[in-house]
């Protein structure tokens, strides 16, 4: 058995080196040749039981443990449940052909990194490839993933109080921001090309997204010279009083994003869209026919749904129909449905592209 | 001993994904089918149900369709209306298309569509 080396060093060593548990042979070796291509060229072991695994796992350290569930002997959750409990530095990815909500809530309760399904790997390969990359890469050093319903007021005032040094580094999609913290003194921020005070109250409005502490960076110049808390006051009285014009601004958003989408529309050449939330009443451009469009589509969406389960064909990606007058797409993205209706001379074979990228661009 | 658990042991395994393609009348009876007998009957009988009911929900809607293509991230599902029966399609999506044996095997009306 080797030896394992200890602190940095062990780091070092198992950046890169990755196990794969499945007890299919041929998957593994494909797995396995996928994997070494990947940017950190990382090495890659196979164990076909979960025995095997646990075994590899105790002789080696490694990174990342790539897992299937239905195995024989030991399933993948109990694999899990052990590697949990004796390795709880190592990154766990299910990779599985159970498409189950019942075993994803299970896996992610057991703490993996990321669940995935064997048939949306094989569709998103890039996606998922990028995925392992980043927990390959993420520094393990300090840190933690999130703290749920907590503010980002809250957040801040945590830290300080704890006295904490740390680069508090925020995503809200594409948007990244960073705030340093020396002491528990707030000593610089950074938003889209803002410093100093003026990034920090730019940061203080984002309502969601996520955070990570990265280690502290100590000799980060100082660029902001207030306290913390003289900066929180000064940013909820600007953010009251923003709220007395925001009335104004919402309804300006709403004609500008009417107008967008009737653009959007005749330039795509779209011949109308529906959107459905989940609650309330849909939106529509180009049609009159709303409400028939709308029980349509939700009855023939949830029919599907239903065949779909039945199946055990995977989750429904979307419906498409046509006829001699236009061809229609069903399709779901973020909680609304969307009916999109396209005249019959626009199939071009990338109906359905053309379809994601104007929904994409819908709720710009 | 052990003759029950013989009789009535379940067999560990997943449920395969229909392959082929039936005709249907108005009433969802199949008339012909080139699916595999070994498929369960009550799974075919669902399938041919649901694409009526899609089909007459669209002519209700006033919208009525002569194909239907359902996606699923395993099976493709295409649909001709046929006066008021279909001719139904069944594709099961493979990981690697390229290594599919019978990927020449593609619905003309899909295929028309490029869906």
């Amino acid at each position: 058995m080797e030896e394992r080396s200890s602190g940095a060093d062990a780091g070092m060593e198992n950046q890169s080196k990755i196990l794969i548990l499945d007890d299919e042979a041929d998957w593994l070796e494909m797995c396995r040749e996928m994997l070494v291509q990947l940017p950190s060229k990382p090495e890659v072991r196979t164990a076909t039981s979960g025995a095997h695994a646990v075994a590899q796992l105790d002789a080696e350290q490694f990174r990342l443990l790539i897992c299937d569930l239905k195995m024989p002997r030991i399933d993948g959750l109990q694999v899990l449940a052990i590697v949990r409990r004796r390795f709880p530095d190592l990154r766990t990815v299910v990779l599985t052909g159970l498409e189950d909500e019942e075993f994803r809530s299970r896996a992610y309760a057991l703490g993996v990194d990321l669940f995935w399904l064997k048939t949306d790997m094989q569709q998103n390969m890039k996606m998922f490839l990028d995925c392992l990359e980043s927990l390959l890469g993420r520094d393990m050093a300090d840190g933690f993933r999130g703290i749920q319903n907590k503010s980002l007021m809250d957040i801040i005032q945590m830290e300080c109080l704890s006295r904490n040094s740390t680069l508090l580094r925020l995503t809200r999609g594409p948007l990244i921001a960073k705030i340093w913290l020396q002491d528990g003194e707030l000593i610089d921020a950074e938003v889209q090309g803002a410093h100093g005070e003026t990034a920090f109250r730019k940061i203080l409005y984002w309502k969601s997204g996520t955070f990570e502490n990265l280690p502290a960076e100590p000799n980060h110049p100082r660029a902001i010279q207030k306290s913390v808390n003289a900066l929180l006051l000064e940013s909820a009285q600007s953010m009251d009083e923003s709220e007395e014009q925001q009335t104004e601004i919402i309804e300006k958003t709403a004609h500008r994003k009417t107008v967008w989408r009737i653009s959007l529309l005749t330039r795509e050449g779209a011949e109308f869209v529906v959107a459905l939330p989940p609650e309330g009443e849909p939106e529509a451009w180009g049609t009159q026919n709303v409400e028939l469009h709308a029980k349509w589509a939700r009855r023939s969406m949830e029919l599907a749904r239903q065949l779909g389960e039945r199946l055990e064909a995977g989750p429904l990606s979307y419906i498409g129909g046509s006829c001699a007058e236009r061809n229609v797409l069903v399709l779901n993205r973020d909680n609304k449905l969307f009916v999109v209706s396209w005249p019959p001379d626009k199939v071009d074979g990338q109906l359905l592209e053309r379809t994601k990228k104007l929904v994409a661009s819908w709720d710009s | 001993m052990g003759l029950l658990k013989k009789l009535f042991r379940r067999q560990a395994g997943v449920q395969e994904l229909p392959s082929g393609s039936l005709t249907i009348d108005r009433n969802g009876n199949t008339i012909t089918s080139t699916i595999s007998s070994s498929y369960p009957a009550q799974l075919v009988r669902e399938i041919s149900k649901n694409v009526l009911k899609i089909f007459s929900e669209a002519r209700d809607a006033q919208s009525p369709l002569a194909e239907i293509n359902i996606h699923f991230a395993s099976l493709r599902v295409t649909a001709r209306e046929l006066r008021g029966g279909a001719i139904i399609f069944l594709f099961p999506q493979v990981a690697m298309p390229h290594q599919m044996p019978n990927k020449s095997v593609v619905a003309p009306a899909a295929a028309a569509n490029g869906q």
